[in-house]
C-alpha cells in the first residue's frame, strides 16, 4: 500500500558556526500517521523541524508539501502550506488570554473600521466560538478567556495545538511535547494525537522516551549527528534496539547499582514550611533526613511543592518556618552561595532559568559556582586560561556536544545544556546532591550517563536527594522513596516496599495505598 | 471658585505635553523598545516647529515640520536599537544630547534677533460652542487650544487601538514575546519600526505644543524634563493610555497649582514651588511596582 507523502524533506542541510546540524537529511511524512523522531541531544531534530517550519533557512535542499515544492522563507509560508509546530519551549504570551494567543496574526475583525487593515475591532466572540468548536471536534478542552500564565503546562500545550489547528494545519510538528508533562497529561496527549490522525492530520512527534515511541508511533525515524540514520517499525523495534540506533552503541537502560551503605545524616529537614510565588503555602510541614551514601527519591506529581522544597533547601527561596541542617550545621537562612560552599550540588528543575546564563559561553557557565576561587580567580582578576582549561576537561569528561567551549550556552541543544549543569555541579567537593528532574529532555545515552554519575556520587559517600516526576527514574535510582502530595510527605519507604502501583496511588493522593502493605509481604515472598 | 476653575483648566493644558510624551513612550515600549529619548524628540520638534513656522509664517508648515522631526528622530532611535541592536538606553541618551546640542546651536544662529523674523504666533483658543458655556465644566474642558483636544481624543483612540485591534495585539505581542510573534508569521522588525515612529510623531506633537501652542517661541532646553516626566507618567500609568493620562493630569494639577499659588505666597521661593510637581511625580511613582512589557529593551535576533 503506497500512501501519498504530505511532507517531504529532500537533502536538507544546515550549518551553524562550527556545527553541521543537518547533513543532507531526507524525511517523508504520510497522511494520517504519527512519525516519531528519535535522536541524541544535538542530533539535529529541532533544527530540522525549524527548517520545515520556516524559522531557519536551509543551506541546501528542498521541502515539498503535498507534491509541491515550497520555499519556506518564513513561518508564513509554512502556516500557509498547512504546517503547525508546537515548540520545545512554548511560544505563548503569558499575560494574554487563550483567545488572544490563538488569533494572533490571523485576527478577525468586525464593525465600521474593519475595512482598514489592522484597525478593525477584533471579534473576540467569533474567535472564541471557533476555538470552542475546534476543542469539541478534537477533544481539546480549554477555556478561551483564561490567561496563559494561570494554566498548567498540559493545558498550555493544548492551546499550542489549537493554535496550529486554528490556522488549518494538517501537518503537526510536536517537539518533545511530553518532556514537561505529567504521566497523566501525557496519556491525554496521546489520546488527542490519535484523535487528530483519525481526522487526517499527520504528526511528527519528537521524544526521548522510548516507551512512548513504541506506544504511539506508526513509524520511527532516527537521527544521529545531523544525519538520518534509518527508520524502524514499532512492531519490530524494542527499546534496546532503538537506543542502539540512536547512540550507535549498546545502552544499558537499567541502572547498575549496588547495595547502599548509609552513614551519618547529611541533610536534616525539620517541620519546614515554604510559600510559593503567590504566597500560598506550598510546603506544609516537611521533615526528612538523607544520609551519606544513600539516594532518597521524592516522587510526586509536579506542582505538589517539590520545586519550593528544593528552592528552600538551596537558599533560593525563604522558608517560612522550620529548620534545615546540612552536615549538622543549620543552613535554613543561608544564601545560595553559602549553601553551595557547604558542599551542595544543585541540578535545578528549570535549566534555562536557574541553571545557566544563556548569553555566557559554555566555559563561563562551567565555572559559575567557583569563578571567584583560586585558581580561577587571583584576587579580583579572573584567570581565563584556567577557566578554559577546566572547561575543556569537563566538556570532554561529560561528553558535552558543543562546537567549542566559547559557544553561548543558549545555542546548545536541550540535553547538552543539562550536561553542562551536571558537569559544573559535580566539579566541586559534594556531600549533598539535590537533583530536580535531572534527566528532563535528555537522551537515553545521557540518561545512562547522568544516572551513573548520581550513583557514583552516592558510592563516594554523598547524600542524594532526587526529585523526579518520572516514576521509572525514582524507582530505579532510589534507596528510599518519599512520596510528596499537597506539600507534605505522605509516606517514606525503603525501595523494596515501593511498588509502582503503591507509589502511583500515593502520588495521586490515595491514602488507602497503605492498605496494600498487607499485599506487599506476599509479593516479596 | 474662580481659582479652582482656572487651576483645573491650566492642569489639563499643562498635562497635554506630558500625556502626549507618555503616549509616545507607550507605542515604543509596548512594542519592546525602551525610549528615554522622548525629551530630545520633543525638544527638537519644538525647535523645528518654531523655526519653520517663523520663517514661513505658517503655523501649518510648523506643525508638519514638528511631526516630521519627531518621526525622524524616532527613526534614528529605531535603526540604532532595532537594526544595530545597540543598547537602547545609550541610544536614547545620545539622542537627548544630540537634540540639546543641535537645538542650542540653531537657536543661537537663527532664533534670536537680529536673525529672528518674529513668531508666527500660537494656535488660538477654540472654545466649543454651547459646551463651553456650561458653568465650571465648560471652561475647564471645552475652552482650549487645539492640541489639548487632540490629546484627549488620542487617549480614547490609543485605548481602542491597543486593546481592541489587531495592530494593538501584535504590538503587545512583539513587546512581550517577539519569538512567539515571529513563529506566527508576524514581522517583528516592521512592527517595532512602525510603532517607534508613531511614538515619534506623538513626541513631535508634544514639542509642537510647547512652541506653537504654549510659549510662541523657542527657548533653550524649554522641554525642561517634560519628556522624562512623561516616562514617569507612562510607568505609573502601567503602560496604558488612561493610566498615563491620569498620571499626566496629576502632574498638570500640581504644576497648575504651583503656577497659581506663586503669587499668593510671595515669601516662598518660586523655585521651591516649581519643584513640587517633580517631587510629587517621584513619590507617586514609588507607590506601585511597575510591570513593564516582558521583552522591553531586548533587541530581537532572528534565528
Ligand atoms: N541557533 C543556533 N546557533 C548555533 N548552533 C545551533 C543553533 N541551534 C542549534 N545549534 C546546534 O545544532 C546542533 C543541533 O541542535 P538541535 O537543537 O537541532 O538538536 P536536537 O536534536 O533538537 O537536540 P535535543 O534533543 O537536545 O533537543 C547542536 O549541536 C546545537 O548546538
Ligand atoms: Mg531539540
Amino acid at each position: 500500500m503506497t500512501k501519498t507523502p504530505v511532507l517531504e524533506a529532500r537533502g536538507l542541510t544546515k550549518r551553524f558556526p562550527g556545527v553541521l546540524a543537518n547533513d543532507a537529511v531526507d524525511l517523508t511524512l504520510h497522511k494520517g500517521e504519527v512519525l516519531a523522531m528519535l535522536g541524541e541531544n544535538g542530533a539535529g531534530k529541532t533544527t530540522l523541524m525549524n527548517m520545515l517550519y520556516g524559522l531557519y533557512r536551509p543551506d541546501e535542499g528542498e521541502i515539498w508539501v503535498n507534491g509541491r515544492r515550497v520555499e519556506m522563507a518564513s513561518p508564513n509560508e509554512a502556516i500557509h502550506a498547512g504546517i503547525g509546530m508546537v515548540h520545545q519551549h512554548f511560544m505563548l504570551i503569558p499575560v494574554m488570554t487563550v483567545t488572544e494567543n490563538i488569533m494572533l496574526g490571523v485576527e478577525e475583525t468586525r464593525g465600521l473600521l474593519s475595512r482598514i487593515p489592522m484597525l478593525g475591532r477584533i471579534n473576540r466572540r467569533e474567535v472564541a466560538g471557533r476555538i470552542h468548536s475546534l476543542s469539541q471536534q478534537y477533544n481539546l478542552a480549554v477555556n478561551p478567556d483564561d490567561f496563559i500564565r494561570n494554566l498548567p503546562v498540559g493545558i498550555q500545550q493544548r492551546v499550542e495545538i489549537i493554535k496550529a489547528l486554528y490556522r488549518h494545519a494538517d501537518i503537526l510538528i510536536l517537539d518533545e511535547p511530553t518532556a514537561v508533562l505529567t504521566p497523566q497529561e501525557a496519556e491525554e496527549l496521546f489520546v488527542i494525537m490519535r484523535n487528530l490522525t483519525q481526522q487526517g492530520v499527520s504528526i511528527i512527534f519528537i521524544t526521548h522516551k522510548l516507551k512512548e515511541v513504541l506506544r504511539v508511533a506508526d513509524r520511527i525515524a532516527v537521527m544521529r549527528q545531523g544525519r538520518m540514520v534509518g527508520t524502524a517499525q514499532p512492531a519490530t523495534a524494542t527499546e534496546a534496539s532503538l537506543a542502539e540506533m540512536m547512540v550507535g552503541r549498546k545502552v544499558i537502560l537499567q541502572v547498575k547499582k549496588g547495595e547502599a551503605h548509609p552513614g551519618q545524616p547529611v541533610l536534616q529537614v525539620q517541620d519546614l514550611y515554604v510559600d510559593d510565588d503567590r504566597r500560598q503555602p506550598a510546603v506544609q510541614g516537611i521533615s526528612l533526613e538523607v544520609r551519606a551514601g544513600e539516594i532518597l527519591g521524592v516522587a510526586g506529581v509536579q506542582g505538589n511543592g517539590q520545586r519550593e522544597l528544593v528552592e528552600a533547601l538551596t537558599g533560593l527561596r525563604p522558608a517560612r518556618s522550620g529548620q534545615v541542617h546540612i552536615g549538622g550545621v543549620e543552613t535554613t537562612h543561608y544564601l545560595p552561595r553559602q549553601v553551595t560552599e557547604s558542599g551542595v550540588a544543585h541540578i535545578p528543575e528549570d535549566r534555562e532559568k536557574h541553571g545557566l546564563v544563556m548569553a555566557y559561553t559554555v566555559a563561563d557557565n562551567l565555572c559559575l559556582n567557583r569563578y571567584y576561587l583560586p585558581p580561577f580567580a587571583q584576587g579580583p582578576v579572573l584567570n581565563q586560561t584556567q577557566i578554559d582549561d577546566e572547561a575543556r576537561t569537563l566538556v570532554q569528561k561529560f561528553d558535552v556536544r558543543t562546537p567549542s567551549i566559547y559557544t553561548h550556552a543558549g545555542n546548545l541543544s536541550g540535553g547538552n545544556k543539562q550536561k553542562v549543569i551536571v558537569a559544573r555541579e559535580f566539579s566541586h567537593p559534594v556531600r549533598l546532591l539535590i537533583a530536580n528532574q535531572p534527566t528532563r529532555g535528555v537522551d537515553v545515552g545521557s540518561i545512562e550517563f547522568i544516572h551513573n554519575q548520581i550513583v557514583s556520587q552516592r558510592d563516594q559517600g554523598s547524600a542524594v536527594l532526587l526529585v523526579s516526576a518520572e516514576l521509572d527514574e525514582i524507582l530505579s535510582l532510589s534507596d528510599r522513596v518519599a512520596v510528596m502530595f499537597h506539600g507534605q510527605i505522605v509516606k517514606v519507604m525503603p525501595i523494596a516496599e515501593a511498588s509502582r502501583e503503591k507509589v502511583g496511588l500515593l502520588m495521586a493522593g490515595s491514602a488507602t495505598a497503605d492498605t496494600d502493605e498487607q499485599v506487599q509481604p506476599q509479593v516479596i515472598k | 471658585m474662580e481659582l479652582v476653575t482656572t487651576v483645573l483648566q491650566l492642569a489639563l493644558t499643562t498635562a497635554t505635553p506630558i500625556a502626549l510624551g507618555a503616549y509616545a513612550g507607550l507605542f515604543s515600549e509596548r512594542s519592546g523598545v525602551v525610549n528615554i529619548a522622548i525629551e530630545g524628540m520633543m525638544l527638537m520638534a519644538a525647535m523645528m516647529a518654531s523655526f519653520v513656522s517663523a520663517y514661513t509664517n505658517s503655523l501649518f508648515l510648523g506643525v508638519v515640520a514638528g511631526l516630521l522631526t519627531g518621526a525622524l528622530m524616532a527613526g534614528l532611535h529605531a535603526v540604532v536599537s532595532i537594526k544595530y541592536k545597540t543598547d537602547q538606553i545609550i541610544s536614547g541618551t545620545v539622542i537627548n544630547f544630540l537634540a540639546a546640542g543641535v537645538t542650542g546651536h540653531l537657536y543661537q544662529a537663527y532664533l534670536v534677533p537680529p536673525r529672528w523674523p518674529g513668531s508666527a504666533g500660537t494656535f488660538p483658543a477654540m472654545p466649543i460652542p454651547v459646551l463651553s458655556d456650561i458653568p465650571i465644566i465648560g471652561p475647564i474642558l471645552f475652552d482650549h487650544q487645539p492640541i489639548v483636544y487632540i490629546m484627549v481624543i488620542l487617549t480614547f483612540v490609543i485605548h481602542y487601538v491597543l486593546w481592541y485591534t489587531p495592530w494593538g495585539l501584535r504590538m503587545r505581542a512583539v513587546g512581550e514575546h517577539p519569538r512567539a510573534a515571529d513563529t506566527l508569521g508576524i514581522n517583528v522588525y516592521f512592527t517595532r519600526y512602525a510603532n517607534v515612529m508613531i511614538g515619534g510623531l506623538l513626541a513631535g506633537l508634544a514639542g509642537i505644543w510647547l512652541t506653537l501652542e504654549w510659549v510662541g517661541s523657542f527657548n533653550i532646553n524649554m522641554t525642561n524634563g517634560r519628556g522624562f516626566i512623561a516616562l514617569a507618567a507612562l510607568i505609573f500609568g502601567r503602560w496604558t493610555p488612561f493610566g498615563a493620562f491620569g498620571a499626566a493630569l496629576l502632574f498638570g494639577l500640581a504644576n497648575a497649582a504651583q503656577i497659581r499659588t506663586q503669587t499668593m505666597f510671595p515669601q516662598v521661593p518660586a523655585e521651591f514651588l516649581q519643584m513640587l510637581p517633580y517631587l510629587l511625580t517621584i513619590l507617586v511613582a514609588t507607590l506601585r511596582r511597575p510591570i513593564p512589557p516582558a521583552a522591553v529593551g531586548q533587541p530581537y535576533e532572528k534565528a
